[in-house]
């Protein structure tokens, strides 16, 4: 197999002799009339080392590549077959967004429709209240959750005991473990009428809350759970950033007199950025597609104002309602932004920092 | 690429890393001093507060429902009982639902675990024709995919619904696994690969006897990853099957939330006493879901964490 990473030396070739199989097509001049070889060659291509000797490059046919590795494609096989059946026709399943879906038709619906159901969406006000609060709790997400691993990161940094800060790394990343339906069920039971919190609210003086019946409360029950669930475990790589980090610029700082406050600033910040960066555009990327399961979980009617988000929208729309077209337009929209969303983030931090995902 | 050790901690030296015994150049500053007391206290309320919800469970989950209406449950059992216990455990629908839970586990991680490990192999031999395209064929998937609706066409149409495969197959290849393992293998050394090849080994023969009996630590870490994800798992179920007998338990646990097996509307958290008396059956099946978990984790957190950063690597 690795025979195939190093040219291979096809042996001296006679004048007039038969090509080596396989390169049929650039089969090399007789030797007499050979113009002189430019200097620069192309990859892929053979070329005749002075001496005679022809150096094939590394390139096979797909007949070739079969014959010699065909036990290594059929690992292949069932992969692709996965990925094209679970990944690739949905994709091009998103056609119903433009097509009419009746139950029983084939999974690209049964005739063209046109822009009909992106018009519905556009004028739809219930989309667009969806849209709003999606925006807001991406938004919230990015600006809260998305800092905090790094703070709690440099705070375990500066611990100089090992064993505590072990302890606080496994104490923190068991959250991380969790079912999204456990996580659900700790909130329900953290805010309910005789939850902790209103046990904290009514020995204070104050009166309970209803918390899951008031659309004011929703947003920040959200973003604590999303906290409690990500924050240590969000701090491994930035922590790993870290360990990377020389340390003869810590000495060489400390020479010239700066503080630990200024060390952070001005090493440890910049030291963790391309982290930082990387991790950015990642969680831009799936702004729109905010917590899904953990929002479906969590909300009732009586909170929709705020905790109604597009793809629990599109969900009640595409399958509780059975408008399956109408909800397809409006995930396409939904992922058009978001993949838009990432390709910009990519490209301005390519620009302005110098790291990018690819 | 960087090959990581990965037996170490995440754990960092410190940067300034004085060596502990001999006396230091340089003292803390009084600021500083301060500074790190007041860290370790934040650190140490941070941990109790991430650790509430859990000992929050187990309280209500052994205490009588008159305690918990009465809103004086927290950190220990009051009125400790074990009535709710026999209740869940005597319930044929909550044992169907867990051991429905085992069985999709551990059909899917088998399956998600030929596939990704096969796929993993195959791109990570660097001759391999048409690799390039292979592994651009799986990233992709990363950025662009389905979305909702025509992933829940597609697995009604091929007539899955209500099957264990709806659950099962869906998510065979995590891209994420995928590049970890690949990355692994590429830093697999050659030298023991050629060796069995001149031995006469067949290509099946090098990675199912000297390739996969050598990446041990990373086949259970791939394994822990999707099996951890498959067990906390009810989004599959809840689309794709009708009949609670074929739930998980995750389902269960999730209808127990929003009611429904209480009779009441199909949102959690409307009517507070129905809810309230079904919050101590609640802790009781959360505690009884994430068991094998917190039971598990002290020894699979590591790997855990080792594979995140052979991931990272990949960037």
């Amino acid at each position: 197999m690795s025979s195939v990473q190093e040219p291979v030396v096809a042996g001296v070739a006679p004048p007039g002799a038969p090509p080596p199989v396989g390169v049929a097509e650039n089969a090399p001049p007789p030797v007499g009339t050979k113009p002189p070889r430019q200097p620069r060659r192309r990859r892929n291509q053979e070329w005749t080392t002075p001496g005679g000797v022809v150096v094939r490059p590394p390139r096979t046919t797909w007949r070739q590549a079969l014959k010699r590795d065909w036990r290594l494609y059929s690992f292949l096989v069932l992969p692709l077959l996965f990925l094209l059946v679970f990944r690739y026709l949905p994709i091009l399943g998103n056609v119903v967004a433009f097509r009419r879906f009746r139950p029983g038709s084939s999974i690209f619906g049964d005739e063209w429709v046109g822009l009909y159901y992106v018009r519905m969406f556009i004028n739809d006000q219930q989309f667009w209240h969806a849209f709003t609060n999606t925006v807001v709790l991406g938004l919230l997400t990015l600006v809260i959750v998305f800092p905090l691993p790094i703070i709690l990161a440099l705070m375990l940094n500066e611990l100089r005991s090992r064993r505590f800060k072990r302890s606080v790394q496994t104490i923190s990343y068991l959250p991380h473990f969790m079912s999204v339906v456990i996580v659900a069920g700790i909130v329900f039971q953290l805010t309910s009428v005789n939850g902790t919190i209103n046990q904290i609210i009514t020995s204070l003086g104050g009166d309970a809350v209803t918390f899951m019946q008031e659309p004011s409360w929703f947003r920040t029950i959200y973003l604590s759970s999303e906290v409690w669930q990500t924050v240590g475990w969000g701090t491994i790589l930035y922590l790993a950033a870290l360990t990377t980090i020389d340390d003869q610029l810590y000495e060489a700082s400390r020479i010239d007199g700066a503080n630990r406050w200024q060390q952070t600033w001005h090493i440890t910040l910049p030291g963790i950025r391309p982290t930082m960066v990387v991790l950015l555009i990642l969680n831009i990327g799936t702004f729109m597609a905010v917590g899904f399961e953990k929002i479906l979980l969590l909300q009732n009617p009586l909170i929709y104002s705020t905790a109604d988000v597009i793809s629990t929208y599109l969900y009640r729309v595409g399958i509780v309602s059975n408008s399956v077209s109408y909800a397809t337009a409006i995930g396409l929209f939904e992922a058009l932004i978001g993949v838009t969303l990432v390709l910009s983030a990519n490209a301005i931090s390519r620009k302005t920092v110098g790291a990018s995902l690819w | 690429m960087v090959t990581t050790d990965l037996s170490t901690q995440p754990a960092p030296t410190q940067p300034p890393a004085p060596t502990s015994g001999k006396p230091r150049v340089v003292k803390d500053s009084r600021a500083y001093r301060s500074f790190r007391f007041v860290n370790a206290f934040v650190l140490i309320v941070v941990c109790g507060l991430v650790l509430y919800p859990f000992v929050n469970i187990v309280a209500q989950a052994f205490s009588s429902e008159g305690a918990i209406n009465s809103g004086s449950v927290n950190l220990v059992p009051r009125g400790f009982n074990l009535t709710t216990f026999q209740v869940v455990l005597g319930d044929d629908m909550f044992w169907r639902n867990y051991r429905n839970t085992v069985v999709y586990t551990v059909v899917a991680t088998a399956i998600a675990m030929a596939l990704t490990t096969t796929y993993a192999y195959a791109l990570s031999r660097r001759g391999l024709k048409g690799r390039k395209f292979f592994i651009g064929a799986a990233v992709a998937t990363m950025f662009f995919n389905g979305g909702l609706i025509p992933n829940y066409v597609l697995i009604s149409e091929l007539g899955l619904r209500n099957t264990i495969w709806a659950i099962v197959l869906p998510n065979a290849i995590s891209v994420f696994n995928l590049l970890v393992m690949k990355s692994f293998f590429e830093n697999f050394p050659s030298e023991l690969e050629e060796a069995a090849a001149i031995d006469g080994m067949t290509t099946y023969g090098v990675f199912f006897r000297v390739v996969l009996p050598l990446s041990k630590a990373v086949v259970a870490t791939m394994l822990l990853f999707y099996a951890v994800s498959f067990w906390n798992a009810w989004f599959g179920a809840f689309l794709y099957m009708d009949d609670p007998r074929l739930y998980p338990v995750t389902m269960y646990l999730r209808n127990l939330l929003a009611g429904v097996t209480s009779g009441t509307s199909i949102q959690g958290g409307s009517t507070d006493n129905l809810t309230q008396i079904a919050a101590n059956v609640q802790s009781v099946t959360m505690l009884l879901t994430v068991l094998p978990i917190i039971c598990l984790y002290p020894f699979i957190q590591r790997y855990f964490v080792s594979g995140v950063m052979l991931g990272a690597v990949k960037q």
